[in-house]
């Protein structure tokens, strides 16, 4: 690598539940991202002249989150006009994904300081809404064996024999961490308010984690993929898995990840950058990866995404201090905590997706931001960032702190 | 005379009378094209048109597309594209008329004749039960390539035309008409034309089709709708439960119907066309139009029947009230044979009709029968414990328990019931005919009438020839089992008959995965990704262990009985090794408490856990192999059948496996399996098959020859 990749800083809105009666509802998508390019620029007081791009994932860029969101808010966020601006999607890994090709980019040295991130208005533009052969083609879903990704989340859990109240009380611990970590001000640093045009804070922290819940009330929540299953697509599945007898629907909205509204944002430079414009490097980029696995059970690409990224960087698991796994379903994390090998207490430390929510295009960014925030705090060195993606993809990357 | 007759009225309407020459049916063969496109040449020169009728001088409308065309399409190319296109530009052309075309449908208009009166602005129908309109094409594994596809969704809205257009129904009028598939109905055929007329001269402007209206929408909803997208997200899934990927033609029908939605009408139609003539000449439809267009029609018309005067039986008596003998009575009853049902106890007899009164009760429920058919129904059959006066009874059917002492006495005590035209069968599903003949005076007189379970749903009967049965008695016989309106399969006396030798074979090969070492949830699946309807372990639980370790018994003893060797499935040998400790184990089967499965109190089924002690081999068995197996196991065994003469006709081994041991019907059965995956292919995999799994699989190359040397016919 010509330049070490430094992390300067990383960012994200509080989430709030991405329906009508989610509080950053009457929030545009726009304002969501124009919040945190405010907050970099001044609290860097940064030259954004010297920002060579501005990628952002979104994973419904159509109607408000559509034609190049990101580009049209550098403008209304008043930032120098040469920065250039693309919104990127690479499902549910889009805001990691940016953030890594912002580290490829500087690691490359042709681009010496690049901000990524993403966000999701998803209470506003809900998920599908851009529609894609993916599922809505019948000819290719057909032929590629399209399930809704919850039923790969199921599949998962029946193949590795994990109960209801296994996920469930994975499910409990990540809105205690969450909750714990919240209410003692750990995301503070990273966590934005989103403010009116009168200043006044419409949303300050999190408001999606549920601390009062417990294993009752996660027990008595339906399964969400029971009917689309027998619809049909557990048929589809369970083509490609013969060995499994029946699909054991264990997954519900309460040990899924949560349908949020929010935004991250990440600044990555080259180490001249940040010298000519002052700024403290918090961490670097160790090493990025993305692969892709078997698409019906979708979700089993975080391990071979990891164990890619740490073989380039030539470390095993056990010089990774944390491990943060997208909690897009329970058995994603337990599956990728199986695979890796991960202990308890280093996965996922301050809960995640299915306490605080995953704005497709957002999360990426957020995890960075609280992997970045925990280490300092922690003073650990490195973290391990992973997640599944549609179409079996997987994406991973490794930072550590300075 | 004219294929299409041309009369121009006072008013400037012209009827076009459709009648094409030497056939009796109207249909899209290579006469059609040309001739449609002199209609519209006319039409469109014709000065003071006011509106055009189509109308048919044959008894039915419009019978779609000639299959003898599409059944010899071996290859398609830019030649096939150019044919359809130009079969459906006519079509085009009609819709784009200035004037009100009007479908004046005296008769049944299906397939290529639905789709001309789609492509009309208006569509009056007879109210007369057989006038059924509809786009059957998928039953043949076609598309409806004349815009059927992409005028029906534009007609009726995506939702609406989904099932019609992938269950292929054929539609009464009074229903149509609710549906919206026909916009009027008349009385009588002599008022379509007049009402066709009127409906003109009162709607002069009407002849713009909705679709080619500026701001036109779909109704229920455009591409874009959220109902819309939601119906295209699911209906994949939907239909592959249903169809297990085995069948290309509703997947392109639905591929279609809903990307039809997204361009342009005439984009679409060319995308319809091309997926159309991809079909043509698959073999899925190759085996749907052999087998259940051409063999059904062969079956039907009796062409494997001998020749005399159609026979019909008055009277019958079954003996025997289980749950076989109640079944077959409750299949003469509905079809109005008077039926006795007796057995040796009076409350066993009346037990019997009970399940009669059961499967009424349940029609009622259903809302397809009321309380007179009901009634009339159960008056037909009369329980009794005594014999018919002698003389009295044309058809008999034992269907006494499976033990041949017991048939022999049975037969013997009820022959002289017998009308002197009447015949006497046997529903065996075991014991040699020639053999139980031997109990009766006339065996010429006797025959096996092999039904299957549950009677009421399986709606077809094993013919067994007797050696000294008389071409008479198959005759009446043949014409009985059509009287009650079943499916007639002739076969010739062997051990096991036809059907049950290859379900032999079907529930062994379950139990030879087993012994392999794949694991028993992937058996079930690879028969279910064969198009099995039930797994061989479930089927195994149903039809119970100890029910097929009985009739191996039986055969073992008839074979002590005779000296002989019949070498009864001697090559199901992993039955033998599974189920005789699994029954020493007490697991029988279902009705035994469980087998295979494990059921719990509300009938669910898991399987049982102990079966992996059976296995023996690795497990790696590629689920290609797995699926293949299942397929090429029976399709063998029905070769033999072919081969030994057990089986007289290449349609009878098709239509009887499919429809009494379920085998795929997206194969056409299994001979046409065997052609439809190519001959020389067929063999080489069997070679295969045998080389890595065993001898079952070894089939000596001249019984080949047979499919070699013809292409497949009808009978």
């Amino acid at each position: 690598m010509a330049e070490t990749a430094y992390i300067y800083d990383a960012i994200r809105t509080p989430r709030s539940k991405g329906k009508g009666d989610g509080t950053l509802h009457e929030v545009k998508p726009i304002h969501l991202v124009t919040t945190l390019l405010d907050e970099m620029r001044t609290r860097h007081d940064l030259d954004t002249a010297r920002v060579d791009d501005v990628m952002l994932g979104c994973v419904s860029p159509v109607m408000e989150q559509g034609a190049v969101l990101p580009k049209i808010a550098l403008q209304k966020a008043g930032w120098d006009e040469s920065v250039p601006g693309a919104q990127v999607n690479r499902f549910c890994a889009s805001g990691l994904d940016t953030f890594n090709t912002a580290a490829a980019k500087v690691a490359s040295g042709w681009e010496d300081l690049v901000c990524a991130g993403g966000f999701e208005s998803m209470s506003r533009v809900p998920m599908g809404a851009d529609g894609g052969p993916f599922a809505e083609d019948p000819e290719t879903a057909l032929d590629t064996g399209f399930v809704p990704q919850g039923i790969g989340a199921d599949l998962i859990a029946t193949i590795e024999g994990w109960s209801r109240d296994d996920v469930d009380a994975f499910a409990l611990e990540s809105q205690k961490r969450a909750a714990h970590a919240r209410d003692n001000g750990w995301f503070d640093r990273s966590v934005i308010p989103v403010r009116d045009e009168n200043g006044i804070v419409i949303l300050e922290k999190d408001d999606f984690i549920k601390p009062d819940t417990d294993m009752q009330k996660l027990g008595a929540l339906r399964a969400s993929f029971e009917q689309p299953g027998a619809m049909g697509f557990d048929a589809v599945a369970l083509a490609k898995y013969p060995m499994v007898e029946r699909i054991n629907h264990v997954h519900t909205p309460g040990n899924s990840s949560g349908i949020v509204d929010g935004a991250s944002l990440t600044m990555v430079g080259s180490e001249q950058a940040g010298k000519d414009l002052g700024l403290e490097p918090r961490g670097r980029v160790v090493s990025i990866a993305l692969t892709s696995t078997e698409p019906t059970i979708m979700l089993t690409g975080p391990g071979p995404a990891s164990k890619k990224a740490l073989a380039k960087a030539g470390l095993t698991i056990d010089d990774i201090d944390l491990v943060e796994i997208n909690e897009a379903f329970a058995s994603v994390a337990l599956r990728l905590q199986r695979d890796l090998d991960v202990p308890d207490e280093k996965l996922n430390v301050v809960g995640g997706a299915i306490a605080m929510g995953h704005p497709l295009g957002a999360t990426g960014g957020c995890l960075v931001s609280t992997m970045l925030d925990e280490l300092e705090r922690r003073k650990l060195k490195r973290a391990l960032i992973c997640m599944c993606v549609g179409g079996g993809m997987g994406i991973a990357s490794i930072i550590e702190r300075l | 005379m004219e294929d299409f007759r041309y009369e121009k009225d006072a008013d400037g309407i012209v009827t076009i009378t459709m009648d094409m020459q030497g056939q009796g049916a109207n249909t899209m063969n290579a006469r059609f094209e040309p001739g449609m496109r002199d209609v519209c040449d006319k039409l469109e020169a014709e000065e003071g048109l006011t509106g055009v009728v189509f109308a048919s001088a044959k008894s039915t409308f419009f019978a779609g597309g000639d299959l003898h065309d599409i059944l010899a399409t071996k290859v398609v190319d830019e030649s096939t594209f150019a044919f359809i296109e130009a079969n459906k530009a006519t079509y085009r052309r009609l819709e784009k008329l200035p004037v009100p075309v009007v479908a004046a449908i005296n008769g049944a208009a299906l397939g290529g004749g639905y789709e001309l009166c789609l492509a009309c602005n208006r569509r009056i129908v007879v109210d007369d039960p057989k006038a059924v309109t509809g786009l059957p094409e998928v039953t043949l594994g076609l598309l409806p390539g004349a815009g059927g596809v992409v005028r029906l969704t534009a007609k009726l809205g995506l939702e609406t035309a989904l099932p019609l257009l992938l269950e292929g129904k054929q539609v009464p009028p009074q229903k149509a008409l609710k549906i919206g598939m026909v916009d009027d109905i008349v009385a009588t055929r002599d008022e379509l034309v007049p009402a066709a007329k009127a409906w003109i001269k009162a709607n002069p402007e009407d002849a713009v089709q909705p679709w080619d209206r500026k701001g036109f929408r779909y109704p229920g909803g455009d591409a874009v709708h959220p109902r819309i997208r939601q119906t295209a997200m699911g209906a994949s899934a939907m239909l592959y439960q249903k169809t297990r990927g085995l069948l290309p033609a509703p997947e392109k029908i639905l591929d279609v119907a809903v990307n039809s939605m997204r361009m342009t009408f005439d984009a679409a139609l060319r995308m319809e066309t091309r997926r159309f003539i991809g079909l043509m000449a698959t073999k899925e439809s190759k085996a749907a139009i052999s087998t259940f267009f051409f063999g059904m029609n062969a079956i039907k018309s009796g062409k494997v029947r001998p020749e005399g005067d159609r026979w019909k039986a008055t009277s019958a008596a079954v003996l025997g009230a289980g749950m076989m003998g109640s079944g077959i009575a409750y299949a003469h009853a509905k079809r109005g044979l008077k039926t006795m049902l007796k057995d040796t106890e009076m409350a066993n007899a009346e037990k019997g009709k009970g399940y009669s009164e059961k499967l009424c009760d349940k029609a009622i429920g259903r809302g397809r029968m009321d309380e007179d058919a009901k009634n009339a129904l159960l008056s037909q059959i009369e329980p009794v414990t005594e014999n018919a006066a002698p003389g009295s009874v044309d058809i008999v059917i034992e269907a006494v328990f499976e033990d041949i002492d017991l048939k022999d006495k049975v037969i013997a005590d009820t022959w002289p019931m017998l009308s002197e035209d009447g015949i006497y069968g046997s529903n065996t599903s075991t014991l040699p005919i020639s053999i139980l003949a031997e109990s009766c005076p006339e065996p010429e007189r006797f025959i096996g009438l092999h039904f299957f379970s549950p009677v009421d749903k399986m709606k077809v009967v094993e013919i067994i020839m007797g050696e000294k049965t008389s071409a008479d008695t198959l005759r009446k016989a043949y014409d009985y089992v059509q009287q009650i309106g079943y499916m007639p399969i002739v076969v010739n006396d062997s051990r096991g008959f036809f059907t049950s030798r290859v379900f032999g074979t079907f529930m062994d090969e379950g139990c030879q995965l087993l012994v392999d070492g794949l694991a028993p949830s992937a058996i079930e699946r690879a028969a279910w990704l064969a198009g099995m309807p039930v797994g061989p372990l479930q089927v195994f639980d149903e039809v119970s262990l100890i029910l097929g370790q009985k009739v191996r018994k039986t055969h073992k003893a008839l074979d002590e009985r005779l000296g002989v060797d019949s070498q009864f499935g001697h090559h199901n040998t992993a039955t033998v090794e599974v189920t005789d400790p699994m029954i020493e184990m007490g697991r029988g089967g279902r009705q035994y408490g469980g087998g295979f499965y494990d059921y719990d109190a509300e009938g669910t089924r898991r399987l049982w856990d102990g079966l992996a002690q059976f296995a023996r081999g690795n497990a790696e068995i590629p689920m290609e192999d797995a699926i293949d197996r299942i397929l090429y196991r029976q399709a063998i065994e029905t070769l033999r059948c072919l081969d030994e003469g057990v089986l007289n006709t290449e349609v009878e081994a098709n239509l009887g496996g499919i429809f009494a041991i379920g085998f795929p019907h997206h194969t056409g059965g299994a001979i046409q399996f065997i052609r439809g995956e190519g001959v020389e292919t067929f063999a080489a995999r069997a070679r295969e098959l045998a080389e890595k799994y065993g001898e079952r699989f070894a089939v000596p190359d001249e019984m080949y020859d047979r499919l070699r040397d013809t292409a497949a016919v009808a009978a």
